[in-house]
């Protein structure tokens, strides 16, 4: 009887050994006898059990993780392809607390499928959506769009709808379809996970958005950061066949600037010129890639499209808190103990997630500063950590959930240098078209480390420099790098003296 | 290598595809190493760009090298996630231990790795989390051993 098992092949579980641990199962397999099937499905997000191994057995797929290499023969003796007895055994894997207390409503297939089987795909749900919207007018399904309350996941939060309808009105010979997958943000990977565990999902998505504003080409820009995740796209767009219908997807490789996440130096990018942001207006729903018409948005963003269009919008509306309706995969990482994809309703505490999901910091010291939203996030002090995360909590408190990712730091953490690091991330990454952020990150690093030194004079000068950058910046690189730098000056002034 | 033929290939596949100048680069990159500046008359010609235009973008993205690397390309994470769990001293240690190495070390800002930092990835292929210094000398061992 053919076995099947599944050892991740999504970055995360590579870098903690997976392949290693692939290879000693099917040597391990092959010298028992034993009729193996290996599947390399994504991660199930909880990476600090990666690599997480399942066996299929008739009681369901059972867990074990972490495995290493040398853990295999013991396994092997334990019996687990039979779900055996072993000190590494997790039980059934839909019943590990962390992962059945989520709500996976954009990554129900994340480390359950097989990412490159578009059969695999479709045996859980796949491609539902995409059905119902070619049998739907495209105007019906941009009202669903905007019915469901969806808002860019990238970390603007701008409502889909509102991008859809524009696009969808506008007239042109030729519209596209571009998939922002420039996920530069220290501490997100959701965008990465997604397209390396669930392609067909974000595929789907853009042929939906493809049909309801009448595109029939559309491009996803991954950074050159992630190779595998788009190898994984490449495998599955080559498997395709006509899932897609009449719609064409290139995937396009970035080449190392944080600052192409930003939508029109994406563009830029996309047209084979240096990422460098355009003045808005026009918006690029009316004037984008090549001048046309475009409805560009995340991984997560249209990844959450089949789920609405199969699902119904109200199903969708129905979850989420306020203005912020659904659900967001956030991302727990840095100095925290079980971190990885928690995908929840918006509405949940920051502390929840902290300590119920994360289990406090990975160093067993306490936590000092979370960072949320990525390097142009703000810094939290503990005093805040029981702030909802929803976009207009976070927005109250000068703060933004951003792409949905929170960075953790123990007390050993020195905020004057987390916010020297802000100013000098952004003198790196700047595009240099406006000079508060080519200029005013550099010197910031400068007035930062005086203050480091000791001059206390310094710090009106700082927030001056904050204020010109935030009001005369062109974009959000500029505008936003003094929230993590004023967020750490405010709510840790000790460690500016 | 044949770099005129790689080049005169490479530019066949690309010719009509609209905005072919990143794909271009980055297959240029893949063969040669790097992208020698004796490429840029050919590839701003084959494209109808200036020449200004090809160094500009080449220059504009960190990932472009014009200059062939070493035998081994190791990028250290020295974002914040990995900071929180000790990503500077590490890069750290990494600078003090290729200094004059036939490796070439390089920053990089984020590998989507941010749940078991500190990560490094190695020649875009390789991918190391949860990464120490004492871990950082065994790989860097392997890797001189490899050549």
């Amino acid at each position: 009887m053919k076995i099947t098992v599944y050892v991740p092949g999504d970055a995360a579980a590579l870098a903690l050994g997976a392949d290693a641990v692939a290879e000693a199962i099917a040597t391990g397999a092959a010298a028992r006898g034993v009729d193996l099937r290996l599947v390399r499905n994504g991660s199930r997000g909880m990476v600090w059990l990666e690599p997480l191994v399942e066996v299929a057995t008739p009681q369901g797929r059972i867990a074990y993780g972490p495995v290493t290499v040398d853990a295999v023969v013991a396994l092997f003796d334990a019996g687990f392809l039979a779900g055996g007895a072993h000190p590494l055994c997790l039980g059934p894997t839909g019943e590990i607390p962390w992962l059945a207390r989520q709500t996976r409503r954009v990554t129900p297939r994340l480390g359950v499928v097989d990412p490159k089987s578009l059969t695999d795909y479709v045996a859980r749900g796949g491609g539902e959506g995409l059905r119902r919207a070619r049998a739907m007018a495209p105007g019906a399904i941009v009202q669903a769009i905007t019915d469901s309350g969806l808002r860019g996941r990238g970390g603007a939060a701008f409502p889909a709808g509102i991008k859809w309808r524009t696009v969808h009105d506008a007239t042109a010979t030729q519209k596209y379809i571009v998939c922002n997958a420039d996920e530069g943000d220290s501490g997100t990977f959701s965008d990465r996970m997604l397209m390396e565990g669930d392609p067909y999902c974000l595929l789907e998505g853009m042929a939906i958005a493809g049909r309801a504003v009448g595109a029939d080409r559309g491009y996803i820009y991954v950074r050159s950061e992630y190779p595998h995740a788009i190898a994984v796209l490449q495998a599955a767009l080559a498997a395709a066949g006509d899932f897609l219908g009449g719609f064409r997807v290139e995937v396009r490789k970035g080449a190392g600037s944080y600052v192409c996440g930003e939508e029109t130096a994406l563009l830029e990018s996309l047209e084979g010129k240096r990422g460098i942001v355009r003045s808005k207006p026009p918006l690029p729903a009316i004037e984008g890639l090549f001048g046309r018409p475009t409805l560009i948005h995340n991984v997560i963003t249209l990844a959450s499209v089949p789920d609405i269009v199969a699902g119904g919008a109200a199903a969708y509306r129905e979850q989420g808190v306020g203005r912020s309706r659904g659900t967001l995969p956030f991302q727990l990482a840095g100095n925290i103990l079980r971190g990885g994809l928690v995908e929840v309703p918006f509405g949940m505490s920051l502390r929840e997630l902290l300590y119920d999901f994360g289990g406090g910091s990975r160093s067993g010291r306490p936590l000092r500063a979370v960072q949320v939203g990525g390097p142009l996030g703000a810094y939290l002090p503990e005093s805040q950590f029981d702030a909802p995360l929803d976009y207009e909590a976070f927005a109250a408190i000068g703060a933004g959930l951003g792409h949905g990712g929170i960075v953790a730091f123990d007390d050993t953490v020195d905020m004057a240098k987390q916010a020297r690091y802000a100013m000098k991330f952004c003198a790196i990454e700047s595009c240099g078209k406006c000079t508060p952020c080519r200029i005013g990150s550099t010197r910031g690093v400068e007035v930062i480390d005086r203050i480091r030194a000791g001059d206390r004079t310094q710090i009106g000068l700082l927030e001056d420099l904050c204020e010109t950058m935030v009001q005369g910046s062109a974009c959000a690189m500029g505008s936003m790098t003094p929230i993590p730098v004023m967020s750490a000056l405010n709510h840790f002034p000790e460690d500016f003296s | 290598m044949d770099v005129p033929a790689t080049l005169g290939r490479i530019l066949d596949t690309h010719r009509d595809q609209p905005g072919a100048l990143l794909p271009v680069l980055h297959e240029v990159q893949e063969a040669l190493g790097f992208i020698p500046p004796e490429t840029v008359p050919e590839i701003a010609a084959a494209l109808n760009l200036s020449r200004a235009e090809v160094h500009g973008v080449i220059s504009y993205y960190h990932h472009f090298r014009q200059e062939s690397p070493g035998r081994n390309v190791i990028r250290v994470c020295c974002a914040e996630a990995c900071q929180a769990v000790g990503g500077e001293a590490l890069a750290e240690h990494a600078r003090a231990r290729l200094a004059g190495s036939e490796l070439t070390l390089e920053p990089v800002y984020c590998l989507g790795l941010c749940a078991c930092g500190p990560a490094v990835q190695v020649d875009e292929t390789e991918l190391h989390a949860a990464m120490t210094p004492v871990k950082f000398d065994a790989l860097v061992a392997r890797l001189e051993l490899e050549k």
